[in-house]
This record gives structure tokens, C-alpha cells and sequence, in this order.
């Protein structure tokens, strides 16, 4: 089994929309995937999931003993091998222990999952220290704007020193970069970083990049993960960044712009 | 873009100057975590040692930090002498 953070330091960036996207891609693929809420007290993934009305126990009540694993995991309504674990809404952060959090990834494992994907909180506090903690390999969301990237390069640095892998002085955590929000047509004109200022600054392979788009709101409006939304340049990004992720070679998408030719800009595009 | 811009060149493209502002912080930010290296209290004792041979000088009046710019190292060595220290007598 491989566990795999979402992280990013700021809020906002779509860390959710990202790890909706790419457990469902994961399991799309057939592999058996878990989907973990780490933001305990704020939970999201679950509406952005659409299964916010079966939400019955939650990630606490099982670290906690009031209710078993399989009873908070919930099935997944789009892919089968599909399983989502909610965070608490009503208790905190302090909730999550390292030794609670191990037991339920043993207890994953032990129930045949092949990836567990952890949503991890903003911050770098308590919540985000456990979701990467266990982590095998991260993916940085990251947008092209300077206070995200500062961030990110904070909670790499947090990868380096505080996941079990580097405490361990095992291999360490394998990182990858997913640039999203990205508008080409604003980096053509100078006025937005492109992918490549993003990961010279950062120095991780990258992994991905994930347009702009009005497809991610119409997405999570409908509580479906944005993958699903057939034809959008989102859902075949996030397809491209399961296929790499696989080991398979993409090449980048939606990541130039062609200016619009001078008829174009005379009459107007319709 | 106005033509006159286009004409007359134009302001520095605003992603450039973030590019720029976060190569220096992030490289700032990577040295400020690292700790600085273990000698400089040695460093301050035998300084202080040597110095009090000549001039009469407290240790708060000694001060030697690492500063690092880019791919350079600056040491920094500040001693502050008092107008009152009299020099020794040899």
C-alpha cells in the first residue's frame, strides 16, 4: 500500500478538489482507494465528494473507539473501489494521534487498499503534520502566485524533516508538484509564473498542471469530483497527472496559449 | 497594452518581479533554518582572549555572525571598543 499526501501550506489552492480528483482517477484505474479528510473540525472533502448525507461516523470516532473502520468508511457513489473516510466536524485537531492515525493506515492496509490518499489540512499545524506524516509520496499543490509558492517551499522543507521516512532516515517521502489555477494565456502576457519559474523556484518534478477553469466550480457545486466531468480540460489534466503518477508518459496540456489571429481580434471570436 | 507602451518599451513584467522576490526569499528562508555554524562561539572566546590582552573588553562588546548572499559568505566580526577602555599596560 502506498499513501500519498496532498499538501500545499496555504489554503485555497485546491488541496480538495485535487485529492477528490486524484483518489477517484486512482480508482478509476482499478486500484482500491482510500480518500482520508485530515481537516478535522473543517471538513469539505465530503461534500466535495457528494456524500455528505451519508457521513454517519467519521476519522475521530474511530481513532477514538466509538465506532470500526468499515463503519466510517463510506462507498463511493461514482467508482467502485472507492472509499471516502470524513474528518470530524465538531471535535479538533488534538484529536488525531500519531499512534491513532498509524493504527487506522495498518488497519487500511490490512483491509487490501493499494493507496490511501490524504486531503491535508492548511497550515502546518497539527492536522497537516499527521497527513504527511505517514506519507510514502506527497504532491504540492501549488498556485502561480508568490504567497502559495513560498508556502510550498515551507512544507517541503516540513517533508524533509517531519515525515516518518526522514525522521526514519529511510528513502525519502518521493515528492511530486501539481501547478493549479494556471492560465496560459495569463503567463504568455507576463503577467502570471509559468510552470517552469514555479519548479526552478521549488526544484520537485512536476507533475501536473491544472488549468483555470469553470469546470472545477461546477464540479464541486454538484459534489461530483471534477475528474468525472467528461470533456473539460480539468478532468483531463487530473486523468494526465493518474496516468504519470502510473509511470506513464503525457505530455503537458493546456499549458500554451495562442495569441488569437488579427481577424480574430477585428471581428471578435464567437 | 497601449501603443505607446509597445513603442517606447514598457514596465517590467509584473511575473518577473515575483519570480525574482521569491528566489531571494526562498533562498533567505533556506539559510535561516539551517543553523549557524558551530564555531562562531569559539570563534567569539578566542577573539575576546586575544583582544584582552591589549584593551579591556566585555564579551557583549564582541559580535560574529555568518551572513550568506546568494553564493557568498560574509563573516562579520564587530567589536565595539568603549572610549573609557584604557589600553593595557604592555
Amino acid at each position: 500500500m502506498r499513501i500519498v499526501v496532498v499538501t500545499s501550506g496555504k489554503g485555497g489552492v485546491g488541496k480538495t478538489t485535487t485529492s477528490a480528483a486524484f483518489a477517484s482517477g486512482l480508482a478509476l484505474r482499478g486500484f482500491k482507494t482510500a480518500v482520508v479528510d485530515f481537516d478535522v473540525g473543517l471538513r469539505n472533502l465530503d461534500l466535495i465528494m457528494g456524500c455528505e448525507r451519508r457521513v454517519v461516523y467519521d476519522f475521530v470516532n474511530v481513532l477514538q473507539g466509538e465506532a470500526k473502520l468499515t463503519q466510517a468508511l463510506i462507498k463511493d457513489k461514482h467508482v467502485d473501489t472507492l472509499h471516502i473516510l470524513p474528518a470530524s466536524q465538531t471535535k479538533d485537531k488534538e484529536a488525531l494521534t500519531e499512534e491513532g492515525v498509524e493504527k487506522v493506515m495498518r488497519e487500511l492496509e490490512a483491509m487490501g487498499f493499494d493507496y490511501v490518499v490524504c486531503d491535508s489540512p492548511a497550515g502546518i499545524e497539527r492536522g497537516a503534520l499527521m497527513a504527511l506524516l505517514f506519507a510514502d509520496e506527497a504532491i504540492v499543490v501549488t498556485n502561480p502566485e508568490v504567497s502559495s509558492v513560498r508556502d510550498s517551499d515551507r512544507i517541503l522543507g516540513i517533508l524533509q524533516s517531519k515525515s516518518r521516512r526522514a525522521i526514519e532516515g529511510r528513502e525519502p517521502v518521493k515528492e511530486h508538484l501539481l501547478v493549479t489555477r494556471y492560465s496560459a494565456k495569463r503567463v504568455e502576457e507576463g503577467e502570471m509564473l509559468s510552470y517552469k519559474d514555479i519548479q526552478e523556484l521549488l526544484r520537485v518534478p512536476l507533475i501536473g498542471v491544472i488549468p483555470e477553469s469553470d469546470a472545477v466550480l461546477h464540479a464541486s457545486n454538484q459534489g461530483v469530483p471534477a475528474i468525472h466531468l467528461k470533456g473539460t480540460d480539468v478532468a483531463e489534466a487530473y486523468a494526465d497527472v493518474v496516468a504519470r503518477f502510473l509511470g506513464e508518459d503525457k505530455p503537458l496540456r493546456f499549458v500554451s496559449y495562442e495569441k488569437p489571429s488579427l481577424i480574430k481580434r477585428l471581428f471578435g471570436s464567437t | 497594452m497601449s501603443l505607446l507602451t509597445r513603442l517606447f518599451g514598457e514596465k517590467k513584467k509584473t511575473a518577473a518581479i515575483a519570480k525574482e522576490r521569491l528566489q531571494l526569499i526562498i533562498a533567505r528562508e533556506h539559510v535561516d533554518g539551517k543553523s549557524s555554524p558551530d564555531f562562531l562561539p569559539a570563534l567569539q572566546k578566542e577573539l575576546l582572549d586575544v583582544i584582552s590582552k591589549y584593551v579591556k573588553i566585555a564579551p557583549e562588546d564582541i559580535k560574529v555572525q555568518l551572513e550568506r548572499q546568494d553564493n557568498l559568505e560574509i563573516l562579520e566580526v564587530n567589536i565595539v571598543l568603549n572610549e573609557t577602555s584604557p589600553p593595557l599596560p604592555q
